[in-house]
């Protein structure tokens, strides 16, 4: 029994730590540019297909392929920032989730056109491509390796923004715009970046996950994205710290669910945000605004 | 749809559908079957996002519960299509007024986060209690038997194009009342909200039992749809309930006009029909259909109507209804 809930929670932390990686990106861009961004799932798969195709046409290693792939999602962020999104800020929220719905569509048929419509096996991890005996039962390195990366990412964003130039302008910015600009921030091209870092964030998220997930899918955005709300509305939308949190408890939550309720899994994890959205709307974590 | 011309422009469309109905193949009355379904989910999901300006997710468990308690009561109890259509409708809307209950409450990202997450709720139940819904598979071999009056005549409602006269006249008594509900102080009050809350809450308007209101008409509309999908198709599909199929009414809308009554309706047209003629010619039809969007979002946000009425030298209010009123 022990053994058993000392796996399930491995699981469950790990499983936690994989969307912790798509919902960071999700999360800074909320907190900074206050849009809802229904197309990172889509770059998150972008970023899983394009380190695919680095690793099998350029025969390069994986950690290759994790460093160019997100480079090109990067540079599609820049795009969907600077000529779409940007003249949409000041319109209701409907336009604007629908503006990123509308990319998650675009995205979607561009993959299939692409990469076909059917799975492709993920590339393997070189180093990482094995298990390990605890307690009695196997376990992927691989998991491992994402349950380490997880916190790596959280450190170096929490260092980025309480430690760096960058990012007090970027907390001032998503603070006050208005007085930001004031004081001489370029807004305007501060949002661009912060959407392409999490463009990039996300697209790493997605390199990062496919030999976890074990397959690439074309609709593989579509299932994350709605994960990725959960977790960072049940840690408090634009908060980071929630974001990483609530994916750890969505984790834990998820795979206690699979091993003694397996048939209500999934129903645990929305009763949980309809819950948190309930009682304390601005996340478990989230500070009242 | 404004005064006389609208009524006219909406009995010519009739016309139209009955002539569809009386000379067209099994292709294009099947089609039309489509088009009026989806027609009827957007206008009342546009009682709830046009006049209150509330973005829900959670539309496609309501329409989802339409079809399935259609499904359940033709597959162990009664055939009665009539009846059939009532229990779905009061069913959906039993769930919105639960639901909508909850979500309410809030209003912007939270209202659509909340109505997400119970939407999602809905389809997980119906994806796992196999033994009730049939899980994946969904539910199938609805019958669909004759209308009976009492036993004394029958109106049969077997081939499609039978069944596409039912659904007309539905679609008639849809428009007539949401038409009618549009007009009347309740549809008044209602996008008083959507254009300052803060002032009806003054005017000593209780907003919340408003919007709930809203929330379980246009709920009742959705479930009213997804029954008599369930009827043409003779089956249902979880993925009725899925989040994603929330987010087809509000294209729609948006396509059509979101300020505009008949917006909904001219938007259903015309994204079936170019979906039909995209999928003739290529596989990636969602791939134009968000580029379609964007152009839409960036630059026509009245949508069709919104530009038929710049055009014709219309009231340019009517189309972009307060949702421009940034720009």
């Amino acid at each position: 029994m022990l053994e058993s809930i000392v796996h399930v929670c491995l699981a469950g932390l790990s499983a936690g730590m994989f969307i912790w990686l798509v919902a960071s990106g999700l999360t800074l861009i909320f907190g900074v540019l206050g849009v809802l961004n229904f197309a990172h799932g889509s770059l998150y798969m972008l970023g899983a297909y394009l380190c695919y195709t680095m690793l099998s046409f350029m025969g390069g290693n994986f950690w290759l392929g994790v460093l160019i792939g997100p480079l090109v999602v990067c540079a599609v962020g820049f795009i969907i920032e600077r000529y779409f999104i940007r003249f949409v800020y000041h319109l209701e929220l409907p336009y604007q989730l629908l503006l990123t719905f509308a990319f998650v569509l675009i995205f979607d048929d561009v993959v299939k056109m692409v990469w076909g419509s059917g799975s492709i096996g993920s590339p393997s991890v070189p180093g990482l491509a094995y298990s390990v005996d605890i307690l009695g039962r196997l376990f992927p390195v691989y998991n491992i390796f994402i349950m380490v990366v997880g916190p790596l990412i959280a450190l170096g964003l929490w260092l980025m923004l309480e430690r760096t130039w960058w990012g007090r302008i970027i907390r001032a910015a998503s603070s006050d715009r208005e007085m930001a600009s004031a004081i001489g921030v370029r807004v305007r091209n501060l949002y661009t970046w912060v959407f392409v870092f999490g463009a990039w964030l996300g697209a790493m998220g997605g390199a990062l996950a496919a030999p976890y997930v074990g397959l690439l899918t074309p609709g593989m955005g579509e299932s994350i994205i709605i994960d990725a709300f959960v977790v960072a509305v049940i840690g408090g939308l634009g908060s980071l710290k929630g974001a990483f949190l609530g994916a750890l408890i969505i984790g834990l939550l998820t795979a206690f669910g699979t091993r003694f309720i397996p048939a209500f899994d999934m129903f645990l994890t929305f009763i949980l945000m309809a819950a948190v959205l309930l009682w304390r709307p601005q996340g478990l974590f989230g500070e009242a605004k | 749809m404004r005064g006389r011309w609208g009524v006219i422009a909406f009995l010519a469309w009739l016309a139209i559908l009955l002539a569809v109905g009386l000379f067209a193949g099994r292709f294009y009355i099947y089609i039309t079957t489509r088009i009026i379904l989806l027609s009827i989910f957007a206008m009342g999901y546009n009682v709830l996002f046009g006049r209150t300006g509330l973005l829900s997710f959670g539309h496609a468990s309501f329409y989802a519960m339409g079809a399935y308690a259609l499904a359940l009561l033709n597959l162990h109890a009664i055939q009665s299509p009539l009846l059939g259509l009532l229990v779905g409708v009061l069913s959906a809307a039993l769930l919105a007024l639960i639901i909508g209950f909850f979500c309410v409450r809030h209003t912007e990202i939270y209202f659509a986060m909340l109505t997400l997450a119970f939407g999602m709720m809905v389809f997980s139940l119906i994806w796992n209690i196999r033994s009730v819904t049939g899980g994946d598979d969904g539910l199938y071999g609805i019958m669909r038997e004759p209308i009976s009056f009492f036993g004394l005549f029958e109106i049969p409602l077997g081939t499609d194009r039978q069944f596409y006269f039912l659904v007309l006249v539905v679609f008639a008594a849809s428009v007539w009342f949401l038409r009618r509900l549009a007009r009347s102080p309740f549809g008044l009050i209602l996008s008083g909200i959507r254009e300052n809350d803060q002032r009806m809450e003054f005017a000593a308007v209780n907003i919340k039992n408003y919007r709930l209101a809203a929330f379980v008409i246009s709920g009742a509309f959705a479930g009213l749809a997804g029954s008599l999908e369930a009827l043409l198709e003779s089956a249902t599909s979880p993925f009725m309930a899925h989040w994603s199929h929330s987010a087809e009414p509000i294209l729609v809308t948006l396509i059509g006009g979101v300020g505009s009554f008949a917006g909904p309706l001219v938007g259903s047209v015309i994204f079936l029909a170019l979906r039909e003629i995209i999928e003739r010619f290529t596989e990636n039809w969602m791939l134009w259909f968000g580029v379609i969007l964007l152009i839409i979002i960036i630059g026509f946000r009245g949508g069709v109507m919104g530009v038929f009425s710049t055009l014709t030298g219309g009231d340019a209010r009517t189309s972009a209804q307060g949702h421009d009123d940034h720009v």
